[in-house]
């Protein structure tokens, strides 16, 4: 049931251009240019070692292929939400939550299908995979679990506005806690107050989590920092959503 | 034991009661048309019988479970067709339908021929692999319907399934919900038409503010408010003659206009013969002759002291929605 409601929400994303564009399109434009333009910012001293700037971009790339999943998803939720598609789904004899987990194994697949893509745009172009396969598959796991985390708080917000319109206006916030990460520039160049809101972002301990395996190989602790933070927003995510599911069916 | 029982069901939102204690007895096997103009409190009654609302008070049972401590057998023995049929139009009519029979637990293999024997029964097989944006406002609510119906419910929940639909399409419908009932399903049927409610319903309830103002057969509740009348209309100054004339016959009710006399009759069009003679006696010549009998919008006029239909096009308003 979770995997028709999954397999649902994966073909609404991909039949509505306005959810998959920011997912690919954007993300990948943005990685073009910034490679193109921003190249030789390898060469900086404290910059972290890699073989490439794209190399190093990867990661960053697939966070915000990521985090726009799980807004896309969000906004998918609401619309659904508004156009009363929910109470068809909320009046079948199915634990309710399993409707929100069905759209998150949606956001959740999305991710994992940016991440490949992403992934497979950096081979083509000369990226190495430093972890190799074991590497790509950790990265992939990350990004994949990520979008569950961030879908989940999505989910939340639709749950509760019930409106795709405010869902579909956190877009630029998403892009500022991201740019304050660590996901397009080593934290070790930022200045303040940037470095020490990335040094707390746990969007940073994720990012570094899957950019690890890519630049230099798998890294236990890196991946553990990655996997808490994950967990520490699947948990708030998973939370928010049921307390707004509550809600919604309180209030009608 | 009834299909739907409630007792003394309410639900505010914030400071307003949009539906005010209401008691309602449906019986396996019957159609029960609630009958009721916008902002009456049809649509908030249908969504706590489906469990898609709390109630505030009072209680309900669906298909013998209560609807609040046991939501989940409510939603397996209903089916569910609610206003503006909230279909993705993104979605083939096949993809709704199997996700739906997926939903209700059926196994791939059966809810595929299930689903294609929906999508034939409501004449859809032809578009099935369409996307639902593209179908007409008729195919919607067949579609609809067919999705309602995939797990072969007990109960069916109608929210106004005709509002904003042809003629044509209105009829497919009601002689869909004929043949539903025919096969056994109990029918609870929302709906602001009289004709509808008329036409395709073995009980009636009436609400208005959130009250049960009236409740029977069609039948019932019109002759309680009366007996038919002959409605003539007559040449200009032939009236205080056509009046005399009928006198004898009937009670006469206040004219509607100038030109027009009404006679109450009790025995129906079997005074028609009678009131043609005492006219022809009487030298009077008569433009038309009509027997009206009494409407559910008598009855409306009756319990509420206005008109269904006046509201209907009017500004009867929205049911109050949660902030």
């Amino acid at each position: 049931m979770v995997r028709a409601l999954g397999a649902r929400s994966i073909r609404q994303t991909f039949r509505r251009p306005q959810l998959i564009s920011p997912i690919v399109v954007f993300p990948t434009m943005l990685l073009a240019i910034q490679t193109g333009g921003a190249g030789a910012g390898i060469e900086l001293p404290g910059f972290p070692p890699v073989q490439s700037f794209l190399q190093f971009m990867l990661a960053g790339s697939m966070m915000q292929s990521m985090m726009l999943a799980g807004n896309s998803g969000g906004i998918a939720f609401a619309v659904d939400i508004e156009m009363g598609f929910t109470d068809r789904l909320f009046a079948a004899p199915i634990p309710r939550f399993a409707i929100v987990l069905g759209r998150l194994a949606g956001t959740a697949a999305l991710g994992f299908l940016a991440s490949i893509w992403f992934l497979a745009i950096g081979l083509i172009f000369g990226a190495e995979i430093a972890g190799g396969v074991p590497g790509a598959l950790l990265a992939i796991l990350l990004i994949t679990a990520s979008a569950l985390a961030v879908g989940g708080i999505g989910a939340a917000i639709a749950l509760r506005t019930g409106s795709a319109s405010v869902v579909q206006g956190l877009f630029p916030l998403v892009l500022v806690v991201l740019f304050l990460s660590s996901a397009f520039f080593p934290q070790e160049l930022m200045i303040e107050p940037a470095k020490t809101i990335a040094e707390y972002n746990p969007l940073s301990f994720i990012v570094e989590g899957v950019r690890e395996p890519i630049i230099s190989g798998i890294d236990a602790t890196q991946t553990l920092e990655a996997v808490a933070a994950i967990a520490g927003i699947v948990v708030l995510g998973l939370v928010l959503s049921a307390r707004a599911l509550r809600h919604r069916l309180r209030v009608g | 034991m009834p299909a739907i029982e409630v007792e003394g069901l309410e639900r505010a939102f914030g400071e307003v009661l949009a539906v005010r204690g209401i008691d309602l007895r449906v019986e396996e096997g019957e159609i029960y048309g609630f009958l009721g103009p916008n902002g009456a409190g049809k649509t908030t009654t249908v969504r706590m019988l489906t469990t898609l609302l709390l109630p505030s008070g009072g209680r309900a049972s669906v298909a013998g479970h209560d609807v609040v401590a046991e939501a989940r057998q409510v939603r397996a023995s209903i089916g569910v067709a609610l206003q503006e049929a909230a279909l993705d139009p993104l979605m083939t009519g096949r993809e709704l339908i199997r996700l739906q029979a997926t939903l209700q637990g059926l196994p791939p293999t059966a809810g595929r021929e299930r689903a294609d024997g929906l999508l034939d029964r409501v004449g859809l097989s032809g578009a099935a692999d369409r996307r639902v944006g593209g179908y007409s406002g008729g195919m919607k609510r067949r579609l609809d319907l067919a999705a309602a119906l995939v797990h072969e419910p007990s109960v069916l929940f109608l929210d106004e399934p005709t509002t904003g639909l042809d003629p044509v399409s209105r009829k497919t419908i009601w002689e869909e919900v004929r043949a539903l009932n025919e096969d056994g399903t109990t029918v609870f049927l929302t709906t602001q038409y009289l004709e509808e409610a008329d036409q395709l319903a073995d009980n009636v309830g009436i609400i208005d503010r959130g009250r049960i103002v009236a409740e029977g057969t069609p039948e019932a509740l019109k002759a309680e408010v009366g007996n038919p009348h002959v409605e003539l209309l007559v040449g200009e100054g032939a009236v205080a003659a056509a009046e005399r004339a009928c006198a004898e016959l009937g009670k006469l009710l206040p004219p509607k206009d100038g030109r027009r006399v009404l006679v109450e009759v009790e025995e129906g069009a079997a005074a028609i013969p009678r009131v043609v003679r005492a006219l022809d006696e009487a030298g009077v010549a008569v433009e038309s002759l009509e027997l009206v009998r009494p409407t559910l919008d008598d009855v409306f006029v009756d319990k509420t002291g206005h008109h269904l239909e006046k509201e209907e096009s009017g500004d009867g308003g929205e049911e109050p929605v949660p902030a």
